[in-house]
Formats: C-alpha cells, structure tokens, sequence
C-alpha cells in the first residue's frame, strides 16, 4: 500500500511538469504578442525592447520556461502585466474565495448526493427511487444562472430572507452570521451538480452492485440489512470517490455564473478577467496551480481508492 | 418406518402417518414450485419437487445447466430475487421457510442453514478480507467478540486445510487461487455450525486433484459435524462418491431418486441412462450429453406430459398426455416415467420393433 502510494506520487511528478509545459505554452496559442495590448502601436523600438526584457520575452523559449518554472517552484508566480501587482496575492485571494464556496457545496453536494443515490439505488423501483432520481435530475439539468436567479428573487427579492449578492462584511473566511447568510445561496447552487451527478452514479452502482452474487451470499449468511447496505457501501466508494474528485477540481476552478451573479470575486472571474485582459501571467499561474490541486486531488482519490479496494494496488 | 420408506412416501405426496422419527427430518420440501415472473417472459424453474433429509444425510442432486438445481437450493433459504413466487412447503430446521419474518430468517440463515455457493469468485465480497468475512458471519450468530471471532477464524482456515492459514486470514479473495478461495468457502459456509449444508456445484471451478480433495474433505466435514448436506453437481462421479442418496433433475422435477447401487445397476429413467452414458463417455462439464440428443426444454410453460419426451427414444403418445407420477421400485428407489422396465428391457423392445 505505501509502496503504491509512493508510486502514485512520483507519477504525478511528470503530469505536473507537462501540465506547466501547457501552461507556459498558452501564452504562444494566444493570438497576437501580449505586449501588443500593453503598449500603443506607435510605441518606440527601445521602449519595446525594455518591456521585452525586463518580462524576459527577448529569451529563448526554452530559457523563459526554465526560469518561469523556476518561479513558480518558488512560489513567484510574477506580476499581472495588467495591473502591475504581483499574481500571487490576487491568485490566492481569488482561489480562498473560492473554496470558501467549493468546501461546503462539496460536502452538501457529496451527502446528499450519496444519501439520494443510496436511498435510491436500495429501494430499487418504488416511490422513494422516483422521488430522489427526480431530485437528482433536476440538480443535473437545471442550469445554474437560472437556479441562481431565481433563487435570488425568491429568498432574496420576495421572501427578504438572504442577502441577494456579494460577499460577506468580512469579505474573506465567514467569521459571523451574516458572511454564512452571504454563502448560502451560492453553495446551494453550487451543489446542486455534485448532488445530481453523484446520486444518479451511487444508484447505478449500488443496483450494480445488489445484482452480483456476493450480495445474495451475504444475505445468505443472514447478516443484516444495515451490515449489507454497509458492504455494498464499500464497494460502491471507489468510483464514488472518483467522481468526486473530479466535481471538487471542478468547483476549484469556480464557476463564471454563479461567481458573476452572485458577485464573487472567486478564481473563475480572476480567470475570466485575464482572459479578456489577455494577462498572460495570471492566467499562466492560475492554470498552473489549478491543475496542481486537480493533480493533488486525484493522487489522494487514488490512494484512497486503492486503501478500500485491494485490486486497485496492482 | 425407516428413512427411505419416509423419503418414498414424501415423494408420492403423502404425507408421513405419525412416526416420531419423521418429525426430526430436517429438511422437509413438499411440491416445491418455483416460478419467475416478469413482465418479458415467465419461467417455470422449479416444478413440484418433494424430499426430506434427515440429520447425517447427503442427497446428491444430478442435472444438466438449467434444471433448477441452484434454484431449488436457493428457494431453501429463501435467497430468491422478490420476482420469484415460491410455492408448496418448505420446512428447515424446523421453520417454515415461507413464513418466517425478515429478522428470523435472518437468523436461521448462516446458522441453521448455509450453502457454499456454486462461483466462490464471486461470492465472496471483493474488499474484504476473508478473516473479515468469516468473523462477521461468527458474530452476527454468536454474539462473540471481534477476537473470539477472528481467533474462530482462524480455526476454521485451519479446519479446511488452508496452509499459513494466519497469514491467509488477511488475504483478499482476488490474492488466493481457486482452490483456496473455495476452501474459505466452505470454512465460512461452516463457520457457525449449521445443520444443514447446501453445496452448490462446491467442486467445479477446480482441477481435478484439487477437486478430490476438497470432496473428501467435505465428506469428512460432514460426517465429524453430522450435517445434512444437499451436494448439487454435474458431476455423476462426485455425486456418487459423496452422496447417500441421489436425485436426477430435469426441467425442474426430480425425475429419478434412489441410492447410488439403484442408479448405476438398475436406472429407471431414460434421462438417468443419459446422464450414466455420458459419465462413461467422459463429457466435459458445460457440453450438451452427447448421449441424449436435444437440449432441456424451455420452462416457459409447464408441459402436460412428460418434460423430457422430445429427447426421448422411448416416448409414446401417452408421455405427451399426461405427467408421470413417481413409481416406487424399492424402498428407495423411484422414478417419474410411464416405461416401467429396466434398461435392458427397453433396448430389447426397441430391438424388436
Ligand atoms: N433470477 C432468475 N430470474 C429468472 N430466471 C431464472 C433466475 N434464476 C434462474 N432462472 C432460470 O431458472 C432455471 C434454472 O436455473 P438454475 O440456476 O437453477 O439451473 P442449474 O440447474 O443450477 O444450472 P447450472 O448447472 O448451470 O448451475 C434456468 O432456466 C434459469 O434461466
Ligand atoms: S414418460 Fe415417456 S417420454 Fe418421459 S421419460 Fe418415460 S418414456 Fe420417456
Ligand atoms: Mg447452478
């Protein structure tokens, strides 16, 4: 098991480094030299050159990735051309924002996910099946702004109960009340796709999981229903469990609507504003430390898959 | 009455006269339907099937794929899926199988009552260990502590002849070879000391060395915790080697039940004629009984006549008019066929026709 997990880390050593090598690349997929937008067309031949060097675009490619790399392994993820101010206080910001959200619409989104799926999948075909697949339907394909919206106009607008956007007073970790009543709307309506797509994967495999043998053998070895359930349980968390780390990179990544509807400068609007601003730097490290925790969270799903199922360690 | 001249009369349907004896039986199945209903099609696997067994005694059950052997073990423990109506009397133990409530028959079950399933593969849960497995089963019927469980465990490893049985306690089903993951299998089929085994095809998965092996060992099992063993098989050898008694299935009815000496010297029925040839001939397990041509019928209805007319080359008008009853020809032995004679005589008719 260490010796997998050991395995398992220093795989992720080149996904890392061909995910940085992509990053860096961006700049070159760009259409146009992202100093074109800095400077005024008719700007002199020297000024160029120095803005060239002190960004060290005069550099052979190679080079400027080395030392960029170099950065970045430092933790100097280097200045937004745009507004002049180092990248890192403005990524770390954004992204703490985010997970300010992503955390708990995980864990709603993740419990109630399994819970409905669960429910579901052991009550194969009867009214309770219906109710929570329709539950998860919805969740899945009802699209976030317009769940954003109207949530909005209900609990904000007629109902006066939440306050409609933006972050908390203390615009940062909840530290009262009223911060908690700002994230509410938002992390429900970011939990909704977790939920939907977690519960309707639970109930396939459960069902999968009830029509294999071993489960009629343990019914036959007269266990009870919670000791059978806790069985199929298990069995079902591996591909559970990758599911979820592929919604928790997702909401990583934040999302543009509910960020923009809700106001929250999270990473998916720093990301959205870099793109338009065509701030090659910001964009470059958040891709780069997005893909980190994406690479991260799947190293820990792997190795906790493999610490349930033994057949995975091989 | 002895326990034969019992098994008989269970077989006509009649029902035993009071004989404190009887009332020890401790499987009692009477006309025993099984039938899968759903909304594509309706199979009639299990089709009046009536035997009792007493403590100490292993009925061996021979038949080809699809006869309903596993079904009639499963309809034992009531394992069926909820698409499967179960009729007749099934009484285990001393429970009416069909009446128990949720929480009783989870007691019986494992208990009273256990079976080694046909596929050890899987039948064992993928992520747990087997020492997990087996613990479980000892607790949940014996109310012991984790360490009293595993230390059981460790008995019954050791029980089944698993070598390093300590370190195999640990194993995952997947890390073990076949023949040691059916040895697991019947350590925890016997974990807490059931009454009654069902051994569903416990043998077929295995080479033939290892096949042997673990069919004595079952048998000296069996003998030292005095069970009542159902020994499901395709294997007529097997059968006749651990068996007190056999029955041959077809279509979901016993057409054929005695003790091994009646079976092999004097079969009675053309289908068990089949079955000895093909044992002679050396068929491999899954192929079609080149000695009887044709395949099982399909059980989608209950025939009026006799199932296996269409692959018999004895069969007369009246096979197709009417169901055979058994016909007793010794105390213990009877068979569901019109043609009443022997082998012999049957060939020497066909002969001079
Ligand atoms: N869950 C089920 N639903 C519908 N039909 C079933 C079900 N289980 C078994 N059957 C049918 O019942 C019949 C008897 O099956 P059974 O498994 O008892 O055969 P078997 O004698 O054990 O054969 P084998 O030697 O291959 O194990 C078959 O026709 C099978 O298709
Ligand atoms: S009853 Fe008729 S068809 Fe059936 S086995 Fe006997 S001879 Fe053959
Ligand atoms: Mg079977």
């Amino acid at each position: 098991m260490l010796v997998y997990a050991l395995v398992r880390i220093l795989y992720t050593i080149p996904i890392l480094l061909g995910v940085s090598l992509i990053a860096f690349g961006l700049i070159h997929l760009v259409p146009g030299n992202p100093l074109d937008l800095l400077l005024p067309p008719e700007a002199p031949k020297e000024l160029v050159d120095q803005i060239k060097a002190k960004y060290g675009f005069d550099q052979p490619l190679y080079i400027q990735y080395f030392t960029w790399l170099g950065r970045v392994a430092v933790g100097d993820l280097g200045n937004s051309v745009f507004t002049g101010e180092p990248v890192r206080e403005q990524l770390i910001s954004a992204l703490s924002n985010t997970l300010v959200l992503a955390i708990p619409a995980a864990v709603l989104g993740f419990a109630l996910g399994i819970f409905l799926g669960a429910v579901a999948g052991f009550n194969r075909d009867t009214w309770i099946d219906k109710l929570a697949s329709a539950i998860a339907i919805t969740g899945v394909s009802m699209p976030h702004y317009w769940g954003a919206i109207v949530s909005v106009i209900l609990f904000s607008v007629i109902l006066n109960w939440l306050p409609a956007t933006g972050m908390g007073p203390s615009g940062g970790l909840p530290q009262s009340w009223e911060d908690v009543t700002h994230m509410i709307l938002p992390v429900a309506t970011l939990s909704l796709i977790p939920m939907g797509v977690i519960s309707r994967l639970v109930r396939a495999t459960v069902l999968e999981i009830n029509g294999q043998e071993f489960t009629a053998a343990l019914r036959g070895k007269g266990l009870r229903r919670k000791r059978i359930i806790y069985h199929v349980l298990k069995n079902a968390a591996p591909p559970a469990m990758a599911l979820m780390g592929l919604q928790f990179g997702y909401l990583l990544g934040g999302s543009i609507l509910v960020e923009t509807v809700y106001n929250w400068p999270g990473s998916g609007q720093l990301m959205n504003l870099a793109i338009f601003r065509r701030d090659i730097p910001v964009l470059q490290a958040t891709v780069v430390v997005l893909s980190f925790f994406f690479v991260l969270i799947n190293l820990s799903v792997d190795v906790l898959q493999a610490a349930i199922d033994p057949r995975i360690r091989r | 009455m002895n326990v034969h001249a019992h098994f008989v009369a269970q077989l006509h349907g009649a029902r035993p006269i009071a004989d404190p004896a009887a009332s020890d039986a401790l499987v009692d199945v009477e006309d025993m339907t099984v039938t899968f209903r759903s909304r594509e099609r309706v199979v009639h696997a299990v089709n009046g099937v009536s035997f009792s067994l007493r403590r100490g005694e292993v009925l061996g059950i021979l038949g080809e794929s699809g006869s309903g052997k596993s079904v009639t073990l499963r309809a034992l423990m009531r394992l069926l899926p909820d698409h499967a109506q179960v009729g007749g009397k099934v009484v285990v133990a001393g429970h009416d199988v069909a009446r128990l409530d949720e929480s009783r028959l989870e007691d019986v079950r494992g208990r009273a009552i256990s079976m080694i399933f046909q596929e050890p593969m899987t039948a064992l849960d993928p992520v747990f260990t087997i020492g997990e497995q087996i613990a479980e089963t000892v607790r949940r019927h014996e109310g012991c502590d984790r360490r009293t469980a595993e230390a059981r465990a460790l008995d019954l490893l050791d029980m089944v002849q698993i070598p390093s049985a300590r370190r195999r306690l640990k194993a995952y089903p997947h890390e073990m070879s076949g023949g040691m993951r059916q040895r697991a299998m019947i350590a925890l089929a016997l974990s807490c000391r059931p009454s009654v085994l069902l051994a569903d095809e416990p043998t077929t998965a295995l080479d033939v060395t290892v096949q042997i092996q673990v069919l004595l060992l079952l048998r000296k099992l069996q003998k030292e915790l005095g069970m009542a063993v159902i020994f499901v098989t395709h294997d007529v050898g097997a059968a006749i080697e651990v068996s007190d008694r056999l029955a041959v299935m077809y279509a979901g009815r016993f057409v054929e039940t005695g003790t091994a000496i009646d079976m092999i010297e004097t079969p009675r029925h053309p289908y068990t004629n089949g079955l000895l040839d093909s044992m002679l001939s050396g068929d491999k397990r899954g192929q079609r009984l080149e000695t009887i041509p044709g395949a099982p019928p399909s059980l989608g209805q209950a025939p009026a006549g006799c199932s296996f007319a269409p692959r018999c080359r004895f069969a007369a008008t009246s096979c197709t008019l009417a169901l055979p009853e058994p016909t007793a020809f010794s105390p213990t032995h009877t068979a569901r066929c019109f043609r009443m004679d022997t082998k012999a005589e049957r060939f020497a008719m066909l002969a001079d026709a």
